[in-house]
């Protein structure tokens, strides 16, 4: 029984109303969605959807959800409301994730296997052309301007910028070995990449495509091989940005002016992928192999809480 | 007798606990080292000891500095229980004991009183203590320092009871060292304080069963849990009984006419 919970009942009535929203999260070994109320702290229901669920975001009028379903080749869209596949996009072999363009019109679908990017019309329905890139795609990014998409290929070590438009390679950048996550900041002009064998995160300058900060990570008392960066997300304000450290089991706080790292808040191990709340007061991290995600409280930068949700979670996503 | 006389003895006796321990300006910071050496040295190296298991009160994951912080709060108030034991032997071999004790007032009301005079100061320590820990990170709801209050007056009082009951056994002050053998040691190693009971019962059943059974476990996670805001329910009991149990051994203890003051011909 929580004693504050009976006496501080009327102290919690006058604080400001808490915002419901839903997390989804992938559950890779489950073949499942597991649906959070994460401010009750709860795991609502588990949804099956199709083998080795991986990426996941949400339409842009929040009603549908996209999983990329990796084994049945496929990205499905599912009812955020009634969980009922609704139909699947043509996304190629093996996707594994994909980006959506801030008008909701365009998917970009990594395809691991493959070593393209699929390009489909959300209107249409269709895959309206490939992109060969790299080996390995993995993290996939558009800029907030539609202007560019970026691939970032794990085994040859670039990030390709692929012409909103045309479609067509227009550069690369070298990264730092293995990059697996990138993400634009909002005003578009940095891109944010991770390098989960160097354990580094790279600044890249959009105007010219170069490397203009490289941030390096060290937690107190772990050998340096658990540093593996993965997810990164950078909030709207490019205040803060944050980085799960993969089997350091941490989620770094960055100073995203100075490009410090202001503090290293312990998760559930494997902290593979991130997601803000809507109004970015809060962020959930997904733990591969601790089967559950935590909620960091942003204001205060800590780890409030961390709820089971299934086995290998992966992706994750919030519906207002 | 009429309240004023107890209220004054009780400040009396009181007062006379701060005043030596304020005086004694070394055993404040030795009170206040031996938990910050286990937080800064021995709890650091064993930051992630507790793998990935999260346990009650706590909501997620921990690093061991944070789990460790209300077992040294129990370590705090089992040792200053102790110390106040020790500070009665004294007064029995400078025989200001006797002075207490000729008191017109109930003798269990003085004994109380100078239980209650223990814990006042070992609340003191252990404030301070988590200031300290609070610059290093360790940081509880802000609601979690007001619970504990309560909660440290309560384990305070049953330590201090047994504090109490073992200095009616001890007849010279240089048997106090047998204390800390067999009773402090065994009690802060064999109890929740440093590992969670899961920990414990990886390794053996039977010291599983002693950590439960241990009456410095349950005063540890009450404390654990009131620092968290929640009520341990099992522990305010556990640690409510000891305490009555421990109290009317030691007032039975300090009884001339019964107790082992007399058998050791005091």
């Amino acid at each position: 029984m929580r004693i504050k919970a009976a006496l501080l009942g009327g102290l919690l009535l006058s604080t400001s109303i808490v915002t419901a929203e839903t997390v989804f999260v992938t559950l890779e070994k489950d073949n499942a969605i597991a649906v959070v109320d994460p401010i009750a702290g709860k795991l609502l229901k588990t949804v099956n959807v199709g083998q080795r669920p991986r990426g996941i975001a949400l339409s842009k009028d929040q009603q549908t959800l996209y999983v990329a379903t990796s084994d049945d080749d496929a990205v499905i869209e599912v009812d955020a409301n009634t969980f009922q596949v609704k139909g699947k996009l043509p996304s190629g072999e093996d996707p594994e994730t994909f980006a959506i363009n801030s008008q909701g019109t365009r998917m970009y679908v990594s395809n691991e296997d493959d070593n393209q990017v699929t390009v489909i019309d959300l209107i249409t329905k269709q895959a309206i052309q490939q992109v060969a890139v790299g080996v390995e795609p993995e993290g996939i990014a558009v800029s907030p301007d539609g202007k560019w998409i970026v691939s970032a290929s794990e085994t040859t070590n670039m990030v390709h910028w692929i012409d909103g438009v045309s479609h067509e390679i227009k550069a690369n950048t070298l990264v730092d070995p293995r990059p697996r996550a990138l993400s634009f900041t909002a005003d578009g002009q940095q891109l944010w990449v991770t390098s989960e064998i160097d354990g580094t995160l790279m600044v890249i300058d959009v105007a010219s495509k170069e490397i203009v900060q490289r941030v390096h990570f060290s937690v107190p008392g772990l050998g340096q091989e658990k540093i593996q960066p993965v997810g990164v997300v950078i909030d709207d304000k490019r205040q803060w940005a944050y980085v799960a450290l993969g089997p350091a089991n941490r989620v770094a706080v960055v100073n995203a002016q100075s490009f410090e790292v202001e503090k290293y808040l312990l998760v559930g191990a494997r902290v593979w992928n991130l997601a803000f709340s809507p109004a970015q007061e809060r962020l959930y991290t997904t733990n591969g192999i601790s089967h559950d995600i935590s909620i960091i409280d942003l204001e205060k930068h800590k780890v409030t809480k961390s709820i089971a949700v299934g086995r290998y979670p992966w992706g994750v996503a919030v519906k207002p | 007798m009429r309240i004023f006389h107890y209220w004054f003895a009780l400040w009396g006796i009181v007062f006379r606990e701060l005043l030596r321990f304020v005086k004694q300006k070394e055993r404040f910071l030795s009170a206040l080292v031996r938990p910050l050496i286990w937080l800064f040295v021995f709890a650091a190296g064993f930051r992630a000891a507790l793998g990935i298991a999260i346990i009650p009160p706590y909501e997620t994951y921990i690093l061991y500095e944070v789990y460790i912080t209300p077992g040294l709060i129990g370590m705090i108030q089992l040792f200053n229980g102790m110390q106040s034991s020790l500070s009665m032997v004294y007064d029995r071999e400078m025989g200001s004991m006797r002075i207490l004790l000729v008191s017109p007032l109930p003798r269990w009301f003085l004994l109380v009183s100078k239980l209650l005079a223990g814990v006042f100061v070992s609340v003191l320590q252990v404030y301070v203590f988590l200031g300290i820990a609070w610059f290093y990170e360790i940081q509880a709801p802000m609601e979690g320092y007001l619970w504990l209050l309560p909660a440290l007056l309560l384990t305070g009082l049953m330590l201090g009871a047994l504090g109490l009951l073992l200095s009616s056994f001890i007849k010279q002050l240089e048997n106090f060292a047998g204390v800390m053998n067999f009773v402090i040691f065994p009690m802060f190693f064999m109890s929740t304080a440093l590992y969670p009971l899961w920990k414990l019962q990886e390794s053996s059943e039977w010291l599983y069963m002693l950590a439960e059974y241990n009456p410095f476990s349950q005063a540890v996670e009450f404390l654990r849990f009131a620092l968290y805001g929640q009520f341990n329910q099992m522990a305010f009991f556990y640690t409510v009984a000891a305490f009555a149990l421990f109290l009317v051994f030691a007032i039975i203890g300090y009884n001339p006419s019964k107790g082992m003051m007399q058998r050791k011909g005091q």
